[in-house]
């Protein structure tokens, strides 16, 4: 079957040749796919803006002998739009789109959890009812929760010893008991650890109360932890502020 | 290390792949253009090859970098920084030289420019501070300049990086303007024809206030 047709969020777009990109998506039923966009950055051509970073968008590609094409593209949510328009939306979001990438890192493999989890993701950013950066942690611990290094952040994560404990570990999977520390081991205070744990199960109510200090050492570990075990460091991360 | 002896022919084969490898990192040029242009320079008098080679050598060693504007310049300023006819007061935010080239094309814009050197791209590494920002900021701290217009490209990282400075801007006394919807978003501003281009500088809409 040489012509695909899928629903897709764009993650990036590499400029190709003179006037063509190649669009990176992470689409609904074929997960991480790569096409190439003929004459997008022309101003002639109506689908470029349909092919920018952030777009919800109802691709149909045509199978090539390497690359796919882009032969018709229409948009479901232009969350381009509202995330570009605000720096600090733009950062949290890119690096939203940098860690599904990453996380997502075979080509034409399904991944409908990461997609689905982004596209929830980004319009929960683009709604601007939470910060971005709580919006950005939450996608984090859920992206990696899926994608097996789920952390825990009330019992223990080596003995399972019943929590809260105030000792966090991101190599050995979040809190650890008295016990188990390890050397080095960050000290959160009980009221982060909850926040860290409504951040996992997206309970809103709890996160958008905490106070700002709070917010900032949980984002501090939710870095370490992404950091930790996507293994290569995300780039776009240290520009959110 | 190779066992086989260094042959003629190795040593050809070596060069032609060399000059196809550099020809193949600059922009818009593939492999298969690459081999296109190698052996096209092979085939070519070698006088036109010197001259080719001549040509890159003397751009690369004459053309530098305006310390006003960041624009390209034969000499410490530009030209159009050292234009006594443009109007001091406005300033122009691009993102490259060529689309300085793109927006004089148009004869709408009689102010002078600033040249960032690309747009802010997290997943490429590049962040506000490799930017010329600090050099703007600078440039606005006398009061002279009473607008400063974003044109940054209309996709999402131009976009962006104009939300960025229009934020860093609200701390200084200065009118900040967008280039007008009607650019195809999406595209590079240097694809941008000259009515169009002219029409979205004359229809600029303030930010902020
Ligand atoms: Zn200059």
């Amino acid at each position: 079957m040489p012509v695909a047709r899928d629903e897709a969020i764009v993650l990036r777009t590499n400029k190709l040749g003179e006037a063509d990109r190649i669009v990176t998506m992470l689409t609904h039923r074929r997960g991480k796919t790569r096409a190439v966009a003929k004459g997008v950055r022309r101003t002639a051509s109506r689908y470029g803006a349909r092919l920018e970073p952030f777009m919800h968008i109802d691709v149909q590609t045509f199978q090539g002998r390497t690359l796919d094409t882009v032969t018709q593209v229409e948009t479901i949510d232009a969350l381009a739009r509202p995330i570009c328009d605000d720096y600090d939306l733009y950062t949290a979001g890119t690096t939203m789109l940098e860690t599904a990438s990453r996380i997502v890192a075979a080509e034409d493999e399904p991944a409908v959890q990461q997609y689905w989890l982004l596209l929830g993701g980004l319009k929960t950013l683009a709604g601007k009812a939470h910060t971005p950066r709580a919006v950005l942690d939450s996608y984090l611990l859920r992206s990696l929760a899926i994608a097996g290094y789920a952390p825990t952040f009330t019992e223990c994560a080596r003995c399972g010893a019943p929590g809260p404990h105030q000792a966090f570990s991101a190599p050995w999977g979040g809190a650890v008991c008295p016990q188990c520390r390890p050397p080095g081991a960050a000290a959160p205070s009980i009221e982060v650890m909850l926040l860290l744990a409504a951040l996992l199960t997206g309970d809103w109510a709890t996160v958008d109360q905490a106070i700002v200090r709070d917010q900032r050492e949980a984002s501090g570990l939710v870095a370490a932890f992404s950091q930790y075990h996507l293994e290569r460091s995300l780039r776009s991360l240290p520009m959110v502020e | 290390m190779s066992t086989k002896p260094t042959t003629i022919k190795d040593v050809y084969e070596g060069a032609v792949q060399d000059l196809i490898d550099e020809l193949g990192r600059l922009p818009g040029v593939g492999p298969k253009s690459a081999q296109r242009i190698a052996f096209h320079i092979l085939d070519a008098d070698p006088a036109d090859v010197q001259r080719l080679a001549t040509a890159l050598v003397e751009a690369k060693a004459r053309v530098r970098f305006c310390d006003v504007c960041g624009n390209v310049a034969q000499a410490e300023t530009c030209q159009i920084c050292a234009d006594p006819r443009r109007i001091d007061t406005v300033i122009c935010v691009v993102e490259e030289s060529k689309d300085v080239v793109a927006i004089e094309r148009t004869r709408e814009f009689r102010g002078k420019y600033h040249v960032l050197g690309g747009a802010i791209n997290p997943i490429d590494g590049i962040g506000p501070s490799d930017l010329r920002i600090r050099e703007l900021m600078a440039r606005l701290q006398d009061g002279v300049v009473q607008e400063v217009i974003l044109a940054t490209d209309p996709n999402v990282e131009g976009e962006a990086t104009a939300a960025y400075l229009a934020r860093m801007l609200t701390a200084i006394e200065v009118k900040i303007t967008r280039l007008a919807s009607g650019l195809p978003v999406g595209g590079d501003l240097e694809f941008a024809d000259e009515v169009t281009l002219g029409r979205a500088f004359e229809g600029r809409t303030l930010i902020g206030s």
